[in-house]
């Protein structure tokens, strides 16, 4: 037993030397770009929260690849992407969808608790 | 490990053993979703919450990027160390693999030692949870991320034991694989958590 | 030393007592039956350490009828003082009692009875439709039910030892803040509910993987039955939507423990994105209940029209449509709170696209019938009593769709006659029908089928009796919840019908539960002599013994095309080759036992703030869990020759009986 099954599951998991340094490197880099990006003066909203929301969903897709190895061949990664692309999905409908629900509900019903620069309609 | 009977092959052990593989690591990935749906409504709440501070500061006071941004490089330098780790596991070297899961060790209590400090002196300065609901939220998203670091050292800790006790058989190897996930994922909820909390919270 | 916890909490007035009294001497009763009859070792070998999907099941069916018994008992003290209690009179509970009960009602219901039920059904059905041996994670599927029980035992433990919560089952702030709910009734209510969660989410988990990567050779998606599709979609929901119950509940628990300001009136407190998100959840868990039991009617309008399902593939899109869609609808349990015409339209909107799907499935199950040869068995019996009420239901649900309808009805017994015609009608009426299908399977033989005939009669005709006024009493204003109403009103009247009504209900689940005793006295009488496919059934689980032998298959069917048994009745798949190999099986384990058992420690000295209880049992389960995932993977061994001989023994032993 053990060896030749052992030698057999590992080959199952994606990992390599490249894929780690890349996703580090990256990594690194987009950071270093957030961090310079938030402490320019001259960035303000709603400018500066694109740049900083764009790089920091560019650098969760480097990890998700070089790190997490998501995408990759083989009979596993099919469900992995799809399982991740549908949890994506929902959760980008619940977190807009109650962001959106509360800054009406709180324009509305709480007027003092309003999430300010959102909405310019005015309350019906 | 499971004896074989004399007489019967290995075979049906070795599908068994092929197939725990591929099915527990799918269904840690999917155990891995639900928590995103978790920090993902700790996130949609500090989004409807983060500016009712009642009175008392926001984030733009209360927020140091020096901190987070030497936390996030403490983070990431883990999640490189942690998959060293696994790569010094496909060529069966024992002391590399050790070597590589303290530094992830060490690294991640380095990271969660600043958090605590972090913590620890926003509510010595009466910034608690219990403030305001900004602060509440902020709390209680970053610190659920803590927690899952610390819960990650723990199981650290167990794998590095087990290592060093079982050297590398199919089931070290597959939980390593289930931590490197773990520890990846946490690192990519750091990434939303300075992004959203900290760098755009500085205003 | 005991947080909270006084001499007082375990004084209750006098209905409350008879409660807690019945329960005890119920449990003395079991515990001394268990020493007369020797069975303690059997219990715990053969059930408590089991991870044997069949048996998971089963005992998830024990803890549902346990709490069936419990949740009706509530129902019929609510319809017992709603039928009393006018003008003068106060009827027998005040009001703070009253707000525990309809409380205790609803999560008992949904947490345990709903999702016990799909759980239950789950564990029994799957593997055994998809050619499996077992579940993908035997110790994780055991753990979960140890969780669900725990949580069970919790509940009813609340009942003996001080309150519990009077918010309602969704335990709404403010009222659920700690400011105008201080006692220990809310936090009993959260970790009762954190606790089944957590099981349901890994349970979920659990099937999932089953269904993706455990089918049998040639079993296709495609190919699936789609009770397995319908369950599919059904843990889908559960591990996407339960994460956020889960956050949620933590979040009031932190507002009541350290002081946060997430639901608080005060603080920048937000109690309005807790309904959002309490909702959030909560509506995907409406369709985690209902759409096992579409897929049990998938099976059963077929078995029973000997004609294959009309549509397989509209009732797979069905699925995932609703899948989706249950997602994006949920702000209709809160028209009324205030948000804008833009945010309720696109939510009602949403809301009536989701009754689409949901009508075709029930058209492909009619065409299914039209032109098929219809026997009137009792599944069939239950699948026509959910037409005619889980329709009307949902017909009343397109009317709730619309805001400016909600408006008028919102909160009003027209919403409760609503929704428990889609919890009764539906799921309910979904279990029973299930139970009286598969029963034969595991156990090999009938219930009796004219006791079932009468407990149908009942049930159908005591739910339009007890919940068709409440129709009426909506319109005419009645608000749910109330526990006193004023004489002038005129609602008396249709009150008492409606108590009438849920006597003959009570009338129907007496009949079933003396019907299964009956059953059982009688079973030589009943016996499947068929060998394992009593009703001529087309999927692969009436093509092994019943009951099931520990194994399930001893081949692994290969198959090429739906309804796979009845293509190899019908020639036109070769039948299964008789190919013995060694089997392995999962070993049994008492970890989640005990880890269900520290959780109900934990969840008690929450609720009852014994910190120290609750550092020391949570320890344990860390430790328990570091234990069992440090272990080496261990199997017992069923060698092929043992396989042959038990093979031959069980159909040596269906012919002698009878």
């Amino acid at each position: 037993m053990s060896q030749s099954i052992l030698k057999k599951i590992q080959h199952e998991w994606h990992g390599s030397f490249k894929s780690y340094l890349i996703g580090f490197i990256l990594s690194l880099l987009l950071t270093g770009l957030s961090f310079y990006a938030a402490t320019q003066a001259n960035l303000v909203h709603p400018n500066r929260t694109s740049i900083l929301i764009a790089l920091g969903i560019c650098q969760a897709i480097a990890q998700l690849i070089f790190f997490l190895h998501v995408g990759q061949d083989g009979k596993s990664g099919y469900w992995n992407s799809l399982s991740l692309f549908f949890t994506i999905l929902i959760l980008i409908v619940i977190v807009v969808g109650s962001l959106w629900i509360m800054s009406d509900l709180n324009m509305r019903m709480m007027p003092d608790m309003s999430i300010p620069h959102t909405t310019t309609e005015k309350p019906l | 490990m499971d004896k074989v009977e004399k007489g019967h092959s290995n075979t049906q052990l070795d599908l068994l053993h092929e197939e725990t593989f591929t099915r527990t690591v799918f269904g840690f990935w999917l155990y891995l979703m639900t928590d995103c749906l978790l920090f993902g409504t700790l996130f949609c709440t500090y989004g409807v919450l983060y500016n009712q501070t009642a009175g008392g500061p926001s984030s733009n006071e209360l927020f140091s990027l020096k901190l987070v941004f030497t936390e996030t490089m403490i983070l990431l330098l883990s999640s490189f160390s942690c998959g060293m780790a696994l790569l010094a596991m496909l060529k069966f070297q024992k002391a590399k693999i050790i070597g590589w899961l303290m530094t992830t060790f060490v690294l991640g209590a380095a990271f969660l030692f600043l958090e605590i400090t972090e913590f620890k002196d926003l509510i010595h300065d009466g910034h608690g949870p219990d403030r305001s609901a900004f602060l509440s939220s902020y709390f209680t998203l970053v610190g659920t991320h803590g927690l899952h670091v610390f819960f990650g050292l723990l199981w650290l800790t167990v794998m590095i034991w087990q290592v060093i006790t079982f050297g590398v058989n199919i089931e070290t190897f597959r939980r390593l694989v289930l931590f490197n996930m773990f520890w990846h994922l946490l690192d990519l909820v750091w990434i939303f958590i300075f992004t959203f909390v900290y760098l755009i919270g500085v205003n | 030393m005991f947080g909270r916890l006084t001499l007082n909490a375990f004084l209750h007035d006098f209905v409350q007592t008879q409660a807690v009294v019945g329960m005890v001497v119920g449990a003395i009763a079991l515990v001394i039956g268990l020493t007369y009859f020797k069975l303690w070792k059997t219990l715990w070998n053969d059930w408590i350490t089991t991870v044997d999907h069949k048996r998971i099941g089963i005992m998830y069916i024990v803890v549902v009828v346990i709490m069936f018994l419990k949740g009706f008992t509530d129902a019929m003290m609510i319809r017992l003082q709603q039928m009393l209690s006018v003008g003068d009179s106060q009827g027998f509970l005040d009001a703070a009692h009253f707000q525990e009960v309809f409380s205790a009602h609803g999560t008992t219901m949904i947490f345990f009875v709903g999702m016990g039920s799909v759980f239950g059904l789950m564990n029994l059905i799957i593997p055994l439709q998809i050619g499996a041996r077992d579940v993908a994670f035997p110790f994780i599927n055991a753990l979960g039910f140890w969780l669900f029980a725990s949580g069970a035992l919790l509940s009813l433990i609340s009942l003996a030892v001080g309150r519990f919560s009077g918010a309602g089952w969704l335990a709404y702030p403010p009222l659920s803040s700690l400011q105008y709910s201080p006692g220990e009734g809310v936090d009993y209510w959260i970790w009762i509910v954190q606790i089944a969660g957590i099981g349901s989410t890994i349970g979920g988990i659990n099937f999932l993987v089953t269904i993706l990567k455990m089918r049998c050779p040639g079993m296709t998606l495609m190919r699936m039955p789609i009770f397995v599709w319908s369950c599919l979609c059904a843990v889908i929901l559960i591990v996407l939507a339960f994460p956020i119950l889960t956050a949620t509940l933590a979040m009031l628990s932190l507002d009541r423990t350290i002081g946060t300001h997430f639901f608080t009136v005060d603080g920048g407190g937000n109690y309005m994105m807790y309904i959002n998100l309490i909702w959030a959840w909560g509506h995907p868990e409406v369709y985690i209940l209902i759409l096992p039991m579409f897929g049990v009617f998938s099976e059963i309008v077929p078995t029973f029209s000997e004609k294959r399902l009309f549509g397989y593939a509209s009732m797979v899109w069905a699925l995932l449509f609703i899948t989706f869609i249950s997602f994006v609808v949920w702000l209709h349990h809160f028209f009324t709170m205030g948000a804008s015409p833009y945010v309720n339209a696109f939510f009602g909107i949403a809301t009536m696209v989701i009754a689409i799907p949901t009508g075709v499935k029930i058209f492909n199950w009619l065409f299914t019938k039209f032109r098929g040869r219809v026997h009137f068995t009792s599944p069939m019996l239950w699948f026509f009593a959910f037409l005619l009420n889980f329709t009307v239901a949902g017909m009343t649900g397109m009317l709730l769709s619309v805001p400016p309808v909600d408006f008028q009805v919102h909160n009003s017994l027209f919403l409760i006659a609503h929704f428990h015609g889609m919890v009764i009608g539906g799921v309910l009426f979904g279990f029973f029908a299930a139970f009286t299908y598969w029963f034969p399977k595991f156990t090999g033989f009938y219930l009796d089928e004219r006791l079932n005939w009468y407990a149908f009669w009942c049930w159908l005709s005591g739910f339009l009796l007890a919940f068709m006024p409440l129709y009426m009493l909506g319109f005419m204003g009645a608000t749910r919840r109330l526990d006193h109403y004023e004489a002038e009103t005129g609602w008396q009247f249709l009150f008492i019908v409606v108590f009438i009504g849920a006597i003959i209900l009570f009338c129907g689940a007496i009949i079933q539960f003396a019907g299964l005793f009956w059953s059982i006295y009688n079973r030589k009488k009943n016996w499947d002599h068929t060998n394992g496919d009593p009703w001529n059934g087309r999927t692969l689980e009436w093509s092994i013994p019943s009951p099931p032998p520990i194994y399930n298959f001893a081949t692994i069917p290969t198959v090429n095309s739906r309804d796979p048994l009845w293509e190899i009745k019908h020639g036109g798949s070769p039948p299964a080759k008789k190919e013995y190999e060694d089997i392995y099986l999962p070993i049994n384990t008492s970890m989640g036992c005990f880890i269900g058992l520290f959780s109900l420690f934990f969840g008690f000295a929450m609720t009852w703030q014994m910190w120290w209880l609750a550092i020391i049992s949570f320890v344990a389960i860390i430790v328990t869990l570091i234990i069992r995932l440090s272990s080496a993977d261990k199997h017992k061994l069923i060698t092929a020759e043992v396989v042959k001989k038990m093979e031959s023994d069980q159909i040596r032993s269906q012919k002698s009986y009878g």
